[in-house]
């Protein structure tokens, strides 16, 4: 694995995989269910709690179809890439693996200007919060970094610290590049030809917004966010050997939240409804997480 | 005498946090000590981005030797009592010396080392400090803002030890993140820490990063020939983000100027923490901007530059974005979709409300010398630019945007001014509105807050006051009185608004120096006419200032207790005095005084001169002293007419004031 200075969007991610390898996370791969946020994966939210230890990292494509700018936007994108770390209890020494993290990507500390910016993070949809702050590079923010205090209404503890670097906003950064389309995708000089972030999504973001925008049946919508609802305490009423079936209830829960999200793009949730759905969905989550909890302290 | 030294280094502090926490920090280390025993002769706290520091000169190294008396069981009391004194005092009956027929005991108390107790102290503290949030970290229990890292605790170049939850206390500390050697560093007391911390790159006192921030960006301006904007907030604030804060000008793109200049530097602080620049002795802002950044770098801030021109850059184009989308848009679709937007669950929508501003300014704007159509299509508007996408990104630059959006539109100047003014005044240092038009629609957007939120029994209570009420009815009260608006309240608002606003402007009146009593005997003449009350208060003020005002004060009061006292039983007699017999000269002079008084006065009162008025009741105070003096009221047969002379004179102060409320 080389150690330069990454020179690509996927060089960027390799050297953070790389980076975060070393440090002795387990580097996963995306979630396959459609999340908007990549604190989403049950890596985070479902490991975050319990008693026991979990260092992890891994790419996890966000879904935010309100977000869609029909590939118009030169930095909007209603799908775009976080690089997660997770790392449970959090080692004294957080602050510093990050900061080496930075230099991996090619960062130098001593011409940079580098500031934690106090930001109190929350996700009301999985009843979590912690404390911790953005993380700003010559006045970008290029970094989130939170000590998980709860996650599903649950205390988190031992806590664990979770790290959310924006994947293409970094990349943007790091090679001066100010649209994020122009992005190389791979190695500009690879023998096998240059491709740009551009040429693989661009197209995946006209057409995903005109159907967030326009194309998806809100009624339809609809009708799958009340069957998820339905479906996740019933699959956590089953079992398979003594254990009530959480992870594919968690799974459900996405799939209602990412439902939402896709009815609240198409215009279809009122103002005054918003916080209802946010609070179906919070409980759903609670249910999950409460029952993670009880089998990870049975374990 | 020795000196202690605290450190309590920890990860990033939230900037907000520091002055609050340094005060703190203060406050529990003076009590601690004095709980001790220990008046230092002199503490000092400090806060930074990473550490809170306390310094404490003229400790003595123990505690004073103290004797202590306890007083036992009386001689001869049942065994049980002596057996727990004996325990409590922690000696052996043949120590005790009898004394008046009770058992005694001496103790001698050695003074604790000073050490333990500066243990105690810092671990109470750590334990028991009152951040506004705070959490915990890896596997520990302990509370603190941010992890806590280490403790430098020295007394007398000795460190203090003890350890809390695992962070053992030490002589070490840190200095800069990245500048220097970045390595941990030994100081034994004050002088050496402050000596390290410098050569470390870390500026310790707050006013001291201030001043190198206010300097620093005067050198940069100069060199420009630019004038920096002061911004005393976002100073307190980017003190707290940098531990050795270092200007650095970038620059923007002069096509940006054309966006209006507040909204350059709303996207300038709230989003980047930049402060806004202009060319020296002009208006306006200049292409440049000046961002604080935490190291000296290498490259003289080259790169810092040039990055954060680049994201004040896309910023600034997306500010662009909006206001290029929103003079698409227009008022009208602004207007429609406020039918969307719920303003109270109770009060219905924010177009209900725009509705009722446009009614009672309306009914204002004669009052205030407005022209009607104007005020209502002002009032009309004056909430369209809460539906744009500007004020959407930047809240606080709403009826700004309107004005903005106004003139672009080609409306009509005095349209756009009030739209633009209608929220002021926000503070007690904001300016009131002036011109006619603004003024009726800021009235009515305030009347119109305070008569709903009123209306559904929504008041602000103690602290709380979540929807700004007083703000608001302190707004009606200073575009009142500084415009010398002649409005009755009673048109607007139920008596429970009319107290509320009399509560305020007593607020206002006390913070002005005048005595609330005087209000509140103003305000029980029912008026509700702020103008007039003030001026009545004013004249009030000036008059019992004066000796004749004192007295005749007193005089009111004894004149009143007797009519009270006499009320008691009885209905007391109706009707004017007759004129009493011409050999009683202190009840002939108080007659004719009272007749002499009533044109003159009902005059003065007219034409509202209320200065003239009181001078036409100091006639009174030598002919109402004479008759309490020299008159016995309750002779039988002159009884009736004296108290109905009473009563004349109360009626006559009456119509001033209702004396009896005014202390004294």
């Amino acid at each position: 694995m080389s150690r330069e200075k990454p020179k690509s969007f996927q060089s960027l991610i390799l050297t953070l995989h790389d980076y975060w390898s070393r440090q002795g996370c387990v580097i996963l791969q995306p979630h396959d269910v459609e999340v908007g946020a990549g604190t989403l994966h049950p890596a985070t939210v479902l490991r975050a709690l319990g008693p026991k230890a979990w260092n992890a990292a891994y790419v996890q494509p966000s879904r935010r179809p309100g977000d869609g700018r029909y590939g118009e936007n030169p930095n909007r994108l209603q799908h775009y890439y976080q690089y997660q770390v997770i790392l449970k209890p959090n080692p004294e020494n957080m602050q510093d693996l990050y900061l080496g993290s930075l230099e991996a990507i090619g960062l130098d500390l001593r011409t940079h200007d580098i500031r934690f910016v106090e930001d109190d993070w929350e996700n009301p949809t999985v009843g979590a919060w912690g404390l911790g702050w953005e993380v700003w590079c010559d006045g970008m923010e290029v970094s989130q970094y939170t000590y998980f205090q709860q996650v599903g209404g649950l205390d988190v503890s031992p806590v664990a610290g979770e790290l959310t670097y924006g994947l293409e906003r970094l990349a943007m950064y790091v090679f001066g590049v100010d649209n994020v389309y122009d992005l190389p995708f791979n190695d500009p000089d690879a023998p096998l030809g240059a491709t740009t972030y551009g040429d693989v999504f661009l197209e995946n973001e006209r057409q995903q917004s005109e159907a967030n925008f326009h194309g998806y049946d809100v009624a339809v919508l609809k009708q799958q966010f009340e069957q998820m609802e339905e479906q996740v305490p019933l699959m956590l009423a089953r079992s398979y050997q003594d254990k009530a079936l959480v992870l594919p209830a968690y799974d459900m829960v996405l799939k209602a939240s990412h439902l939402f999200n896709l009815m609240n793009a198409r215009g279809a949730i009122a103002v005054a409804e918003r916080a209802s759905y946010i609070g179906r969905i919070r409980d759903l989550c609670k249910m999950c997480a409460s029952a993670w909890v009880e089998q990870q302290e049975a374990a | 005498m020795p000196q202690l030294l605290l450190e309590l280094f920890s990860e990033e502090i939230p900037a907000r946090m520091q002055a609050q926490a340094a005060k703190d920090l203060e406050r529990m280390a003076r009590e601690h000590l004095a709980a001790a025993g220990f008046l230092p002769e002199a503490l000092k706290t400090f806060a930074g981005p990473r550490r809170l520091t306390l310094v404490a000169e003229g400790l003595p190294l123990a505690q004073a030797d103290r004797k202590e008396e306890l007083k036992g069981p009386r001689v001869g009391a049942p065994p049980q009592a002596m057996e727990g004194f004996l325990r409590k005092a922690g000696l052996t009956q043949d120590k005790l010396v009898e004394r008046d027929g009770v058992y005694m005991a001496f103790i001698e108390k050695k003074g604790r080392p000073t050490a333990e107790i500066i243990a105690e102290m810092v671990e109470a503290i750590v334990r028991g400090f009152p951040w506004p949030k705070s959490m915990i970290w890896g596997t520990k229990k302990l509370r603190w803002v941010r992890p806590l890292k280490r403790i430098l605790c020295v007394l007398d170049r000795e460190v203090v030890p003890f350890s809390i939850e695992g962070i053992e206390s030490g002589d070490v500390t840190e200095g800069h993140r990245f500048m220097g050697e970045a390595k941990p560093f030994v100081a034994k007391d004050f002088d050496e820490y402050v000596a390290g911390l410098e050569k470390h790159f870390v500026v310790l006192d707050v006013e001291e990063r201030k001043q190198r921030i206010l300097e620093g960006c005067k050198t940069l301006c100069f060199a420009r020939h630019l004038e920096l904007v002061e911004d005393q907030g976002l100073l307190d604030e980017v003190a707290g983000l940098a531990e050795w804060p270092t200007p650095v000008l970038g620059d923007m793109d002069p096509a940006f100027l054309s966006l209006p200049p507040e909204v350059i530097r709303t996207s300038m602080r709230t989003h980047q923490k930049y402060f806004a620049v202009r060319k020296a002795g002009e208006e306006g802002l200049a292409p440049h901007f000046i961002t604080i950044a935490n190291i000296q770098a290498a490259d003289g801030g080259a790169v810092i530059a040039a990055g954060n021109a680049k994201v004040l850059s896309s910023r600034l184009s997306d500010a662009r974005f909006f206001w290029d989308e929103d003079v698409k848009v227009g008022f009208e679709p602004w207007l429609e979709k406020l039918n969307g937007v719920t303003f109270h669950a109770k009060l219905g929508t924010m177009a209900q409300r725009v509705e009722r501003i446009v009614a009672l300014a309306g009914e204002i704007a004669p009052l205030v010398g407005a022209d009607v159509e104007k005020t209502k299509e002002a009032a009309r508007l004056a909430k369209a630019d809460l539906a744009s996408q500007m004020v959407g990104e930047f809240p606080e630059l709403q009826g700004v945007m309107g004005g903005y959006y106004a003139r672009t539109f080609g409306l009509d100047g005095e349209i756009a001014d009030a739209v633009r003014d209608h929220y002021k005044p926000q503070g007690p240092s904001d300016a009131v509105p002036t011109a006619p038009v603004s003024v009726a629609v800021a009235l009515a957007d305030k009347l119109d807050t305070l008569v709903g939120f009123f209306a559904i029994d929504e008041k602000p209570t103690g602290s709380k006051d979540p929807y700004a009420l007083r703000r608001a009815a302190l707004g009606v009260i200073r575009i009142i009185l500084e415009n010398g608006l002649r409005v009755s309240l009673a048109k607007f608002g139920k008596e429970d608004l009319i107290a509320f606003f009399a509560d305020r402007l007593k607020v206002t009146l006390r913070d002005q120096g005048k005595r609330h009593d005087l209000v509140d005997a103003v305000f029980a003449l029912g008026d509700d006419d702020l103008a007039r009350i003030v001026a009545r208060v004013e004249a009030l003020d000036g008059f019992l200032k004066t000796d004749d005002g004192k007295n005749l004060l007193a005089g009111y009061k004894r004149a009143s207790n007797i009519l009270k006292a006499e009320e008691k039983k009885g209905a007391l007699p109706v009707g004017a005095p007759a004129e009493p017999a011409a050999d009683s000269a202190a009840e002939v002079g108080l007659y004719n005084a009272l007749r002499l008084l009533d044109k003159p006065l009902k005059e003065a009162l007219a034409k509202e001169d209320f200065t003239g008025a009181m001078t036409q009741l100091a006639e009174l105070r030598g002919p109402v002293d004479a008759y309490l003096d020299g008159v016995f009221v309750n002779e039988p047969e002159h009884r009736d007419n004296r108290l109905r002379t009473l009563a004349a004179v109360r009626d006559a102060m009456g119509q001033v004031a209702d004396f009896a409320l005014i202390a004294g």
